[in-house]
């Protein structure tokens, strides 16, 4: 092709998709946080939902988690993984410029009429898997050209090796195929009906989709976002990784022990009590390989800590990696059937939720993405201190969320079993919704601060993407254009 | 064989992941289709009325189990609170589960009859107007909007499908006359659908305004009937404790 254009990158790598992706990314992610500081705010005041259907709570929930896990998430990942794959392989990704723009504008289709459809009251009542049938059919196809595209570009990769981030991808990419597939297996009610029915039933229905639910967490939100950390915690360091062994090691148990532990979701229910034993003995072990990653990504920086006081992406990346850490360790504790008696059904269950959520998966992609725009839009960040003032704003949001809802739910938890003197229960259930009112108005503020540092990365990424047009007219923006010059 | 063979392969990189993930699913998950004690023999449990199954498709299409559970566990404050713990068999016919995952209001798993159809009806349409603390939203439209059943007949057949006994043929209603009684079993008749939901609606005033079928009189002949199915008096104390 052309011989002067400038940065190789451009032609090497199809970076336009990695562009749109993480455009999208950020702007499911605002979406999807708004929806869910509305929803939260409809739990401390009920009134918000103001009698319209497609705004209460039952039909606006599956929108936030659709919209910040698929929406946000996947978009994000989807990002991350065909930069990352084109990076560490030293190849264009496989495809041509169709299939990867396929898989753009299908996932996008998807996010976007999954939840117009929740609004108008079309779900499959499977949580985190509510998509309509028609819906599950277009992503399938989607995943399908996304895994092509993956595995073809790993194929046809100039480096021998094929590093860490990737095997975290493709772990990430099969496990979603094949959770997917099982736990959408549904009849609909006739060909040019939304509607259908879910194949399983009860016990069987149950065990299936929280293997599918956990798994969603496991591989989804945790396998995939360690591809990420892999890859940008030593660019972002400038170090290699800690061990290359522990990788290794991590991943395999990893990949093995999250798909065992579903039942955990189960316990004390009418599944048989083999399940959710098995389940929670492997919960147990999972902390071994996640503490594994988190080690070996936080001590990646060791010799180069120095770089927590003046790098704000450095901030983001190790405090993700601490989030995790902590939410690794309370998802065993919480799959002890002892404490899972009383944390089941509360809202402990949600703070744990997003602790992982917003401090691990949130986190490490704002962490990645301030890394990552800058180089795909060929300039620098607009501003370091606004990235400050982001994490700060993201961390104050967090632990007010996680500490309130710890309130919520511990104190739910307690009262419901708590029992007066004459051996009768000592609360009816409304006096523990009530309780819950001021829990419930600080999870919504932490939200609002979640949300606004969100708004203002937002800006950010704006100024930064408008400040690399303008001045050396396409640098790193278009291949056509460099030449062209 | 050394770690870096897969390290510089892709295809065995995806093999062996594909075989590393599919152990634990297959080893719990694969067995409750086989075990017979998953599902205990319980009398009682029957597939629901034309006019209860669109209640319940309303009751997902709301998004109701992001709020309310169906699954009473085996502790003594839950059973003081709600009743009997909840068995296998009774969400058997439940195509999908909604055992759902967060109590933001209590479980519903044993509502049926715990409340007049006019309490359900109005604490529907307005929750606050009854329980003033609540933070459950109204669900005013259920009372106005005319309830949809042009097609039961093909959300039976699909559920039959899924392994849901409603009766198309002869022989299988006579099954159905065998496990559920001649009343049941008429009512369990594809055929009857459309005469059996609107004979329901028509007998008991669920929703308080008779003439006319709403969504409100099918969410509500749904929610009474929860967790009635099963006559636990009839069963000995911890007679189910053996399938646990």
């Amino acid at each position: 092709m052309s011989t002067n254009a400038v940065p190789v990158a451009t032609e090497q790598y199809n970076y336009g998709i990695v562009k749109k992706f993480a455009i999208m990314a950020m702007i499911w992610g605002v979406l999807g946080m708004l929806a869910g500081v509305y929803i939260a705010s409809e739990l401390a005041w009920p009134f918000l939902n103001f009698n319209i259907a497609e705004i209460t709570f039952g039909r606006l929930r599956p929108v936030h988690t659709t919209l910040v896990i698929f929406g946000f998430g996947g978009s994000a990942l989807f990002a991350t993984s065909y930069y990352i794959v084109q990076r560490t392989c030293q190849a264009r990704l496989w495809g041509g410029k169709l299939l990867p723009e396929f898989t753009f504008w299908g996932w996008q289709l998807a996010i976007l009429s999954g939840v117009l459809f929740y609004m108008a009251g079309y779900t499959q009542g499977r949580e985190y898997a509510e998509f309509i049938w028609p819906v599950d059919l277009l992503i399938t196809v989607v995943w399908v050209a996304y895994f092509a595209v993956y595995a073809m570009t790993l194929v046809k990769r100039s480096q021998p090796h094929i590093y860490v981030a990737n095997w975290f991808f493709m772990a990430f990419i099969l496990a979603t195929a094949l959770l997917h597939i099982f736990n959408n297996l549904q009849v609909p009610v006739a060909w040019n009906s939304l509607e259908s029915y879910a194949l399983f039933a009860g016990v069987q229905d149950a065990m299936t989709q929280w293997w599918y639910g956990h798994n969603a967490v496991g591989f989804f939100l945790t396998a995939a976002f360690l591809g990420m950390m892999y890859y940008f915690v030593p660019k972002q360091a400038g170090r290699p990784i800690y061990s290359y062994r522990l990788s290794i090691v991590h991943f395999w148990a990893l990949s093995f022990l999250y798909m065992w532990v579903g039942a955990h979701h189960l316990h004390w229910t009418a599944l048989p009590d083999w399940v959710s034993t098995l389940a929670a003995t492997f919960s147990i072990l999972l902390l071994l390989p996640s503490w594994g990653g988190m080690i070996n990504g936080i001590m990646t920086l060791s010799g180069a800590w120095e770089k927590l006081r003046t790098d704000p992406i450095m901030l983001f990346l190790i405090t993700a990696l601490a989030f995790y850490g902590m939410s690794t360790f309370e998802g065993p504790m919480m799959s002890l059937k002892s404490v899972n008696a009383l944390s089941h059904y509360t809202d402990w269950t949600v703070g744990h939720v997003h602790s992982g959520a917003l401090g691990w998966v949130a986190m490490i992609s704002i962490g990645s993405f301030y890394h990552l725009i800058p180089r795909l839009w060929g300039t620098t960040l607009h501003s370091t201190k606004l990235v400050f003032v982001h994490f700060w704003l993201a961390t104050v949001g967090v632990v007010l969320y996680i500490v309130s809802m710890w309130v919520a739910g511990i104190g739910q938890g307690l009262m419901l079993r708590a029992f007066d003197q004459y051996g009768n229960l000592a609360y009816t259930f409304i006096e523990t919704v009530s309780f819950m009112h001021i829990p419930y108005v600080v999870r919504a503020i932490g939200g609002m601060f979640f949300l606004t540092g969100m708004l203002v990365m937002a800006y950010n990424i704006r100024m930064t993407i408008a400040g690399a047009r303008q001045p050396a007219s396409a640098e790193g923006h278009d291949a056509v254009a460099a030449a062209a010059r | 064989m050394k770690h870096e063979s897969i390290e510089i392969n892709s295809g065995l990189l995806i093999v062996l992941t594909l075989a590393v993930i599919s152990i634990g699913g297959l080893v719990e998950i694969v067995p409750l289709f086989h075990i017979e004690e998953t599902v205990e023999e319980v009398d009682g449990v029957r597939p629901y009325t034309p006019l209860e199954l669109r209640g319940r498709d309303i009751y997902v299409r709301e998004g109701c189990y992001t709020c309310h559970s169906q699954m009473i566990r085996p502790f003594r404050d839950e059973m003081l609170r709600y009743g009997h713990y909840s068995l296998a068999a009774e969400s058997q016919y439940d195509h999908p589960f909604q055992w759902g995952s967060k109590r933001t209001g209590p479980d519903l798993a044993r509502v049926g009859g715990k409340y007049s159809n006019e309490w359900q009806t109005q604490h529907l349409v307005d929750p606050q107007s009854l329980v003033p603390e609540s933070i459950m939203p109204g669900y005013p439209w259920l009372l106005e909007d005319e309830l949809d059943y042009s097609q039961i007949e093909d959300r039976m057949i699909a559920l039959k499908r899924v392994g849901v006994p409603y009766s198309q043929s002869q022989e299988e209603y006579d099954a159905n006359v065998e496990q559920f009684g001649q009343e049941m079993a008429d009512k369990l008749h594809v055929s009857n659908a459309t005469q059996v939901l609107e004979d329901q609606a028509a007998a008991e005033d669920w929703d308080g305004k008779p003439g006319q079928i709403t969504e409100m009189d099918a969410l509500v002949a749904y929610l009474q009937m929860l967790g009635t199915m099963v006559d636990f008096s009839k069963y000995e104390d911890g007679h189910f404790n053996q399938f646990r």
